[in-house]
């Protein structure tokens, strides 16, 4: 019964969390590494375009509410979220045409595309914060909980509850439904297999009669959505600040290169590790320790780690490690 | 077909095409020689649109096609290998050849979603297709493996197969028989006649086998320190004393009189 009772407690506050946090980091990736694996640069405005679409969409779900138009038990976000991809891809696609391009066409060096995106995210986060304020925005509506604390109790008798969220469900099988249609599109569509053709070998893509400014186009598309598929994930299960989102930067870009940057399935690994790792060592474990260790090893503090104001440095222990041991990455980086 | 005028190209202020001009019949298979750095790969990937030129002009049939990205020289029919075979490594040989023909109609995202049906017929054409490429080219067993797994004579087969699922007009060959052996490279001259007869393509070959050359081109040019030298028939070229000086040096032979030559 302990041992349950631990397994619960532990599920509750560290699993749970971290799944749903790790399938949020591991969109971002995705974003990340596609731009890096067919554009070839680290596009550091990631995350502030997170922010950008997730403050449209918000936007959008408030325009709905007004209008009495909500999605029952789910958040009315989900209604909105098309739209909103919609939206940020327009943007994304304008970015390229008014700043990207220019430099693409002059065959710049990938370190100067980095410097160009770092500009690129200083515009977009000041247009969040313009626009949507600097405020945390709570939006989530419809019915809160799958499972709360008490119904598992009852259902299971331990003294340890579970609670399911339903934004974190949501995260989970939208993050499945997500993956399995990029995997699906990268490996089995005519364009999916241009973009890796193009990520592969950019010289004998041009020579094969695909249309680069096809591929590019289809790309931030995808970027487009993913990012904001992500953020507004992220804004459900927590809530939605521009300056968090820009922070989320570091994590993800973690997630990437753990995984091996420009590999997609890296991206996946790496955000699931990143989220675990970060939540595993900033949560005080005592309880599930004095449910599991016998008493007399029974833990006197609170086995909590590091403290959660640190939690960022995790994702960089991570990172050093791996590049120490590992430099491409888990799975072999730059192609998809 | 194609005219080359004074193309010049340099690289900071080193001339690796230094005012070359050249013209390439059409239905020709020319062969371009030349010592190491004549600047025969620069001239490919200027004329190929891989480099800019920083002077010059290149026409294919009266059109002007100086400075064209590759993918639009591509659509006009010009095709080009490279000199270490390039591949789709992650993909089978045979999705490397599907992916050669340009707007496919599974390349738009409207047709990922709503041409299913015009995207499934078109790929069975292509499948066929790649299936007929591999078997002219003797390479049907590797259909299914990966690319970047197969040998390096392996590759650059499928390089030559890459120009056959399209109706290429002509294709520039960079070194095809560097690194294969002797019964590959024959194999690989077959090929070559064989499509240059039957379908009409133009080839241009860089390599150094001369036996090779001697087999299939003519005419023959040959290229140094970034300039055309000579045009003829092999026979003509090996005769050619310039020719034989930049392959060899100057020898024992003084500045003054190479000058005055």
């Amino acid at each position: 019964m302990d041992f349950l009772n631990g397994l619960v407690f532990l599920t509750n506050f560290v699993i749970i969390p971290a799944a749903a946090y790790g399938a949020q980091l591991a969109l971002g990736a995705l974003g990340i590494t596609l731009v890096y694996a067919i554009l070839r640069f680290s596009n550091f405005a990631h995350g502030d375009t997170m922010a950008l679409g997730t403050g449209i969409t918000i936007k959008l779900t408030a325009v709905l509410v007004a209008f009495g138009i909500t999605l029952g038990p789910l958040p009315t976000a989900l209604l909105a979220l098309p739209v909103g991809i919609a939206a940020t891809g327009v943007i994304l696609l304008v970015t390229d045409w008014l700043v990207y391009k220019f430099y693409r066409e002059q065959k710049a060096k990938p370190v100067i595309l980095v410097i160009v995106s770092l500009g690129v995210m200083f515009v977009m986060n000041g247009l969040t914060r313009v626009f949507f304020g600097v405020r945390d925005i709570q939006f989530a509506d419809g019915e809160r909980f799958l499972i709360t604390v008490r119904q598992f109790r009852d259902m299971t008798g331990l003294d340890e509850g579970l609670a399911i969220r339903t934004t974190q469900a949501i995260t989970l099988v939208t993050a499945v439904i997500v993956m399995t249609a990029l995997f699906w599109f990268l490996n089995k569509t005519r364009t999916g297999k241009s973009m890796r053709a193009f990520s592969d070998n950019e010289d004998l893509a041009l020579l094969s009669g695909i249309d680069p400014d096809r591929v590019v186009r289809v790309t931030w598309l995808l970027v487009g959505a993913l990012a904001t598929t992500a953020g507004v994930l992220y804004g459900l299960d927590k809530s939605f600040k521009a300056f968090t989102y820009f922070q989320l930067l570091l994590p993800m870009f973690a997630a990437a290169i753990v995984g091996g940057i420009g590999n997609p399935k890296g991206a996946i690994v790496g955000g699931f590790l990143i989220a675990f790792a970060e939540v595993t060592v900033t949560y005080p474990l005592k309880k599930v320790l004095t449910y599991w260790l016998p008493d007399s090893m029974a833990p006197e503090g609170l086995v909590q780690l590091l403290s959660g104001d640190y939690k960022f440095a995790v994702s960089f222990i991570i990172l050093i490690i791996v590049l120490l041991f590992r430099p491409t990455g888990l799975f072999k980086g730059q192609s998809i | 077909m194609i005219v080359v005028e004074n193309l010049v190209k340099t690289f900071g202020g080193f001339h690796a095409v230094d005012g070359a001009s050249l013209t390439i019949r059409e239905g020709s298979i020319t062969g371009l020689i030349g010592p190491n750095g004549a600047g025969k790969t620069t001239l490919f990937n200027v004329i190929a649109g891989v480099l800019e030129p920083t002077s010059g002009r290149v026409t294919m049939a009266g059109e002007d096609i100086t400075g064209l990205p590759p993918h639009e020289l591509f659509h006009k029919g010009l095709l080009r290998t490279f000199q270490i075979a390039h591949e789709f490594s992650s993909m089978t040989c045979r999705e490397n050849l599907m992916m050669v023909p340009g707007n496919q109609a599974g390349e738009t995202l409207w047709n990922t979603w709503f041409g299913r049906k015009r995207i499934a017929d078109e790929e069975r054409a292509l499948r066929a297709k790649a299936d007929e490429v591999l078997e002219f080219l003797t390479i049907t067993h590797l259909a299914d493996h990966k690319a970047g797994q197969i040998s390096g004579g392996q590759k650059k087969l499928l390089e030559l197969g890459r120009t056959m699922m399209v109706d290429a007009r002509i294709v520039f060959l960079d070194e095809v028989g560097a690194g294969v052996n002797r019964t590959l490279l024959n194999t690989i001259g077959d090929a070559i006649q064989r499509l240059n007869r039957e379908r009409g393509y133009t080839f241009v070959v860089i390599e150094h086998d001369m036996d090779f050359i001697g087999r299939l081109c003519d005419p023959v040019i040959c290229m140094a320190e970034g300039k055309v030298l000579a045009e003829g028939t092999l026979d003509e070229i090996k005769a050619n004393e310039q020719v034989i000086e930049a392959y060899l040096g100057t020898g024992l032979k003084n500045k003054d009189q190479v000058a005055t030559a």
